[in-house]
């Protein structure tokens, strides 16, 4: 069996036990209506985490995606405030925005050889800036299309609700499991985060694929940013301050390499989900404080990555061996 | 060597003059200093005072990023060690106790930021990442999730108290920022440390222990933290795990790019990045005055960092140093072609 895949199996493993000893504690853990919750409450957190996981695969870093979807609930609020304006075309305008955001990032790293990690610092600024420079308050959104949408779910067998925004999630996973492992443009992103070198050496165009890759972020960020205004039902300019990291985190507990290069957009879903098992168990439980979450995410978190380093030291011995016996 | 160091840090002193320039057309009153009770007061003393944090984090930043690594935790380490010491002190423990126990917090903190970079051999950037989401928590732990308020005279002068009519923490920072350049550049340290943000493999084949200098420079920056912890606890007489440091981590690294020092590791400059400090606190101390919104602050900032950024672009220097040479040679052979039609 391949080494790579250890990381996703132990997060799927750790998942599983997580999960089993939350329901041996509350067996109504396994209720639909908890997992419909699970789904519908992280659903804003999952998508922006597989844009997050395509930039990671490529060895890069997307700061911006927090400021990013605090910015698109704030715009469509006001813009539907303002205008009289069906919420469809403003979600579209929202996603070229954010879309052509993220390429704007893109090019500037490709362009100027800068470190992702600060370029994108600025746009988190600027994202951040540009939501305050709508409003400094949270904006309600009240239009009848809203309404349609919170009531669009189905009522699974015992009363769980499989909302659509639950479901986007896993639509959204879905295509980003596709985009990466299916497909040539997916190809380059791993090539990428082997080595910007080789990827070129390799005939990868390094300035295309960059550009799409932050533009992909862009656009997840911006219809995580839809997703959360229908969870949130308003905007607000300093909402999902620090999404970025709990993103991060998601992907990284989902077995993918910060390094980039190796890595599966369906571990993206188990992080998210461990995460979110670990937020509902401490509700479930109720004495234990919320800042727990974030010890266990942070336990978690150096778990993964010395499983990570111990697994490249055993891959590159192996490696090493099959060598020596050639 | 001092015009050196004037030199390495004029683009840097001709922003700060642009922008005190700038502010004091729409607000006249900039640089006037006036003493009220025995104690300076303006804004330039308020923008010395208020920066002091950032201006603290910077340094150690600085060594970090010298080494070509980056600490994400440092704000997270302020509520950590400001809980501490506003815990330690409600607790009796005296202030030299506050102190030594929040300082010792701060470099136990950066010494597991270095082990896991030096020696487990983790990327910096996900080493401090696991300190930064974890950290919170364990200050909201030492809080009980609560702002641990105390009443302590000694303590609270760190924050709001002066000396020789100057806050106290106007004065903490420079007096660090001094202190680690002099160690840095009065011996072979800051050498060892340029040395391994180059090429750290070269730089442990020539004999250098970058093992143990690597976590001494996270212990720096885990000890510039603590002092910023304390003096950001000592301010507000308490300690709140939620909202101490939040994002200067981020201000921090900006203050250090905007002092010209490279992401990429090598070459740095302390002085530079305190002066990288005191312009952000410039501009977010002039966005006020000028009566702006402070909605604008972040998007002047981005602009800052993006103009930065394409100034600092090692594609755009290559570019820049190529057609320098070829204004060179053309001037070369201008001046060859007009020798040759002399003779």
């Amino acid at each position: 069996m391949n080494v790579r895949t250890y990381p996703l199996l132990a997060t799927v493993a750790i998942f599983l036990v997580a999960y089993a000893a939350c329901y041996a504690q509350f067996p109504a853990m396994l209720s639909t209506r908890v997992i419909g919750n699970l789904l519908t409450d992280n659903a804003y957190l999952g998508i922006t985490a597989v844009g997050m996981t395509i930039v990671i695969l490529s060895g890069g870093i997307d700061l911006s995606v927090g400021s990013v979807i605090a910015f698109s609930g704030v715009f469509i609020a006001v813009v539907l405030r303002d205008t009289g304006l069906h919420p469809l075309p403003v979600f579209a305008m929202l996603l070229i925005i954010t879309t052509a955001f993220g390429a704007a990032m893109g090019g500037l790293i490709h362009g100027l050889a800068m470190p992702p990690f600060i370029v994108t610092l600025a746009g988190m600024f600027l994202a951040r800036g540009a939501g305050y420079m709508l409003t400094i308050d949270s904006v309600p959104i009240d239009h009848p299309f809203y309404e349609l949408i919170d009531d669009a779910y189905w009522l699974m067998p015992g009363r769980g609700r499989f909302t659509l925004i639950g479901g986007l999630m896993l639509v959204s996973v879905l295509a980003g499991m596709i985009i990466a492992h299916r497909t040539r443009f997916g190809a380059s992103v791993f090539a990428l985060g082997g080595g910007e070198q080789t990827a070129r050496l390799m005939g990868v165009k390094t300035g295309r694929t960059t550009v799409l890759i932050y533009a992909f972020s862009g656009f997840m960020a911006g219809l995580s940013g839809i997703v959360f205004s229908i969870y949130t039902g308003s905007g607000y300019p300093l909402a999902t301050v620090g999404t970025e990291l709990t993103a991060i985190a998601a992907v990284v507990i989902g077995g993918t390499l910060l390094t980039g290069g190796a890595g599966y957009v369906f571990g993206t879903l188990v992080g998210v989900m461990t995460m979110g098992l670990i937020q509902t168990y401490i509700v479930f439980d109720g004495s234990l404080s919320s800042w727990w979450t974030k010890i266990v995410i942070g336990a978690l978190l150096l778990f993964f990555i010395v499983l990570q380093k111990g697994i490249l030291r055993l891959s590159v011995a192996g490696g090493a061996m099959a060598g020596a016996g050639r | 060597m001092m015009s050196r160091t004037l030199r390495r840090i004029a683009p840097q002193l001709v922003t700060l003059a642009v922008l005190a320039a700038l502010i004091s057309v729409v607000f006249p009153g900039f640089l006037e200093i006036s003493v009220s009770d025995g104690r300076l007061v303006g804004p330039v003393i308020d923008i010395l005072k208020r920066g002091a944090t950032v201006a603290l984090l910077a340094i150690g930043m600085t060594l970090v990023i010298a080494t070509r690594g980056i600490d994400l935790s440092v704000g997270a380490t302020i509520a950590i060690t400001g809980a501490v010491a506003a815990w330690s002190i409600s607790n009796g423990l005296g202030l030299a106790g506050a102190l030594s126990l929040a300082i010792a917090v701060g470099l136990v903190a950066g010494l597991w930021n270095g082990v896991l970079v030096a020696i487990i051999g983790i990327q910096p950037i996900v080493a401090t990442l696991i300190l930064m989401t974890a950290g919170r928590g364990v200050a909201q732990l030492i809080t009980e999730g609560r702002i641990l308020t105390f009443s302590h005279d000694g303590l609270a002068f760190l924050g709001s108290g002066d000396v020789l009519g100057i806050p106290v923490p106007a004065l903490l920072w420079p007096v660090t920022g001094i202190a680690v350049a002099l160690l840095m550049r009065r011996t072979a340290l800051g050498l060892l440390i340029e040395a391994i943000g180059i090429n750290r493999r070269a730089s442990a084949l020539a004999g250098i222990n970058a093992r143990l200098l690597l976590i001494a420079v996270y212990m720096t920056s885990g000890l510039c933290a603590a002092l910023a912890g304390i003096i950001t606890a000592a301010d507000i007489r308490g300690a709140d795990a939620n909202n101490a440091g939040l994002w200067l981590e981020l201000d921090a690294i900006l203050a250090v790019v905007i002092g010209g020092n490279s992401l990429m590791g090598g070459r740095f400059s302390v002085a530079a990045s305190l002066f990288g400090a005191m312009i952000i606190q410039t501009i977010d101390t002039g966005i006020l005055l000028a009566g702006f919104p402070s909605e604008y602050n972040l998007v002047i900032k981005a602009a800052l960092v993006v103009a930065i950024l394409v100034l600092q672009s090692p594609r755009l220097a290559s570019t820049w140093i190529y057609w320098g040479m070829r204004l060179r040679n053309r001037r070369a052979a201008d001046a060859a072609r007009i020798r040759e039609a002399g003779e």
